[in-house]
């Protein structure tokens, strides 16, 4: 079986966890990988549970990872990760909230790029890549912060 | 010209629809389907939103009859309000001429799972179903060659994954110029007078059986040879699902499902030892196959219900029959802080009132803390069934039903109801309130016809004005006020209207927050 990469974003409406899975493919396709991505649109936007789903590799079926197969969890609200574990595959890593240093965000509206940071030191993409792609999905006036928060996730570890 | 993109399924047949030179799309917002006519506008195509999905069809048809290229988008329950035009026209013919349906298995954003396949049967037109982005993107640009080939409408049935999930798609065909229009008389196949129908009816049939027999020529259908222990024949999402499951399995994907292949399906079942049909919502493919003898399986009742998956899929394969464990619960969306429709919903709660509710962000007023919707059945019906429950139930109750309708719901089927409101009047009057928050929220933030802006956000001076259409239906009283600010007027206006045997409509307007965070925008840029 070729090699499959799974990652669940799971988070809240308004966190902007579509923001960080549209970023985040965007890189891996103009990496050159086959990449699909998958979420549900529509009532979850109102403040509900929301997860986006990508699946990268040299050749993907399912849009949707098994049950069980996903290799990386990234939460982005406490509430929304036991609701997930599920979903991860044994021995999968999980990304909390709870263990990044987002509390030292200026602003805590960056948390999703400073999670997309923290997911990026368990993949092997370059890292001008990915500020590439946050510089292509965020508007100017708040890029700065964004690239900062993504650099604080990158190095990761509360202080 | 060739490139490489990233693209959900949405925006795969908008880009199709430019590369196809097609004039015209119309629709009406509804989830999965929204982003189709969005894209097409972003990309120079000519998109409309039309107040409800029967006018849309009956605009794309006007448009075919012109010699035009023109195509529909709704969700799945849209197509039942633009039936009607659907099933004569099935039988007039059409040529360039295709209907997107945007079914929802699983139901992340809609209020029932219907399997709009069903549709091309019932109506008589063939049906093409992609798999993914690129299969979206290739199979709509044929649908127009087919349509005009065959002289037949087609129906495009996507789901809520392919809308959605993105792929990477070779674009590889060169924007092509609308080409020019003209009317050709044809009164045989466009006046549908019994004479001319019942010619009509039997040249349907004809195409169907012609297109049957394209279908079995294989140009719709791929097949890849397995082991012989199992073949599935599978189409739409589900193939993605059923390639990943069983990859050693032979497999035959249909893109076109009606009419469907019967020979080669019978063919194929007979190479292998088990042949699967595996399908998501209804026993559709399944049941043509049994119809015609084919020795094929079916999934067990229990994978109707819902999405397929790639584990859903290897339990059908592997017989499991074991009730599957639900997914832990989410948490539910519910109305945004600083929503309009907070305010009004207290209001409504806390005097008691039986609320008739409809279709919108605002049906969400049935959750806690508000509790406060009692009925949602379809777009438009609020008013409709306040009414009928004002006919029959005794005084005392019948004075606290309250029919409660957003305004783009209302312009899209509400109006029918108001005017239902004025001619058969129930003996304690009604009330009805209009919740206007000036754009169709839930689906994204269209536009309508009473925003003042047309689809691509451009102002329009031609907006439609609810109060003035109120008026002229004729109620006993209209009035105007912003439910958040005017809590108190507001409160006691539904006090003496429901105490009246009056016609009383309230308009509760204040724009949605994420409207207004959106014109604030537009207005930033100029627009």
């Amino acid at each position: 079986m070729k090699k499959v990469t799974n990652v669940i974003v799971a988070g809240l409406g308004g966190q902007g966890v579509l923001k960080l899975t549209d970023i985040l493919a965007d890189v891996l396709f103009h990496e050159g990988y086959d990449v699909k991505k998958s979420e549900v649109h529509g009532m979850s936007q109102r403040g509900g549970s929301v997860s986006s789903e990508i699946r990268f590799g040299e050749e993907i079926a399912s849009p949707m990872i098994p049950e069980g197969e996903a290799d990386l969890l990234v939460s982005l609200d406490s509430t929304q990760t036991q609701i997930n574990l599920h979903r991860l595959r044994e021995g999968g890593t999980v990304i909390r909230p709870e263990d990044e240093p987002i509390g030292e965000l200026s602003n805590p509206k960056c948390a999703n790029v400073l999670m997309l940071g923290a997911l990026s030191r368990h993949l092997d993409i370059p890292e001008q890549a990915l500020l590439d792609g946050i510089a292509k999905f965020l508007p100017a006036k708040v890029l700065e912060m964004n690239l900062a928060a993504f650099k604080l996730g990158r190095k990761g570890g509360l202080k | 010209m060739s490139e490489k993109l990233f693209l959900s399924g949405n925006e795969a047949i908008a880009l199709a629809a430019i590369d196809a030179g097609a004039h015209l799309g119309c629709g009406y917002p509804g989830t999965p389907s929204s982003e189709i006519l969005e894209n097409v506008a972003l990309n120079g195509g000519k998109a409309e939103w039309a107040p409800n999905e029967k006018v849309a069809l009956e605009v794309a048809i006007g448009a075919s009859f012109a010699g035009a290229r023109s195509f529909v988008t709704m969700k799945h329950v849209g197509l039942n309000v633009a039936a009607d035009p659907l099933f004569t026209i099935a039988c007039a013919g059409a040529s360039g001429l295709v209907v997107i349906t945007a079914d929802d298995p699983g139901m992340a954003s809609s209020q029932n799972e219907q399997d709009n396949r069903r549709y091309a049967v019932a109506a008589g037109v063939p049906l093409l179903e992609p798999s993914n982005s690129q299969e979206a993107y290739d199979l709509f640009r044929q649908a127009f060659a087919l349509s005009e080939e065959f002289g037949t409408l087609v129906l495009f049935r996507v789901t809520t994954r392919v809308c959605h999930s993105k792929c990477v798609v070779i674009r590889d065909g060169s924007p092509v110029t609308p080409r020019p229009t003209g009317y050709v008389k044809d009164i045989r196949n466009r006046v549908m007078i019994p004479a001319f129908a019942r010619v009509a009816h039997r040249n349907m049939r004809d195409r169907l059986r012609r297109l049957e027999q394209r279908n079995e020529t294989g140009e719709f259908s791929t097949e890849k040879s397995g082991t012989p222990e199992l073949g599935i024949i599978v189409s739409g999402i589900s193939y993605e699902h059923a390639r990943e499951a069983a990859p050693e399995a032979g497999m035959l994907h249909l893109k076109m499902t009606y009419p469907a292949p019967i020979e080669l399906m019978r063919n194929f079942a007979a190479k292998y030892q088990r042949c699967l049909v595996i399908e998501e919502g209804d026993p559709f493919l399944y049941e043509q196959c049994r119809i015609h003898s084919i020795p094929v399986e079916g999934k067990p009742e229990m994978f109707r219900f819902g999405e397929l998956n790639v584990g859903r899929v290897r339990r059908i394969i592997s017989g499991a029959a074991e009730d599957e464990a639900p997914a832990p619960a989410g948490k539910p969306p519910q109305l945004c802080v600083g929503c309009p429709h907070r305010k009004s919903y207290e209001v409504l709660r806390d005097l008691g009132c039986i609320v008739a509710g409809d279709i919108g962000c605002y049906t969400l007023g049935v959750l806690p803390p508000f509790s406060a919707v009692d009925t949602c059945v379809c777009m438009g019906a609020s008013i409709p069934t306040g009414l009928g429950m004002r006919h029959v139930l005794p005084e005392k109750d019948a004075r606290r039903v309250v029919s409660v309708i957003g305004d783009s719901t209302f312009l899209h089927t509400g109006i029918n109801g108001l005017v239902e409101m004025v001619y058969n009047r129930p003996a304690t009057g009604h009330l009805l309130v209009i919740l206007d928050n000036s754009t169709t929220a839930m689906t994204g933030l269209q536009e309508h016809p009473g925003t003042g802006r047309k689809l691509d956000h451009t102002r329009t001076e031609h907006r439609v004005s609810i109060d003035a259409l109120v008026k002229a239906a004729g109620v006993d009283h209209l009035d105007v006020c912003d439910s958040t600010l005017e809590t108190e007027k507001f409160r006691s206006l539904v006090q003496e209207r429901l105490a009246s045997n009056d016609l009383s409509v309230i308009i509760c307007r204040r724009p949605c927050i994420l409207a207004a965070a959106q014109e604030k925008k537009l207005r930033e840029a100029g627009k």
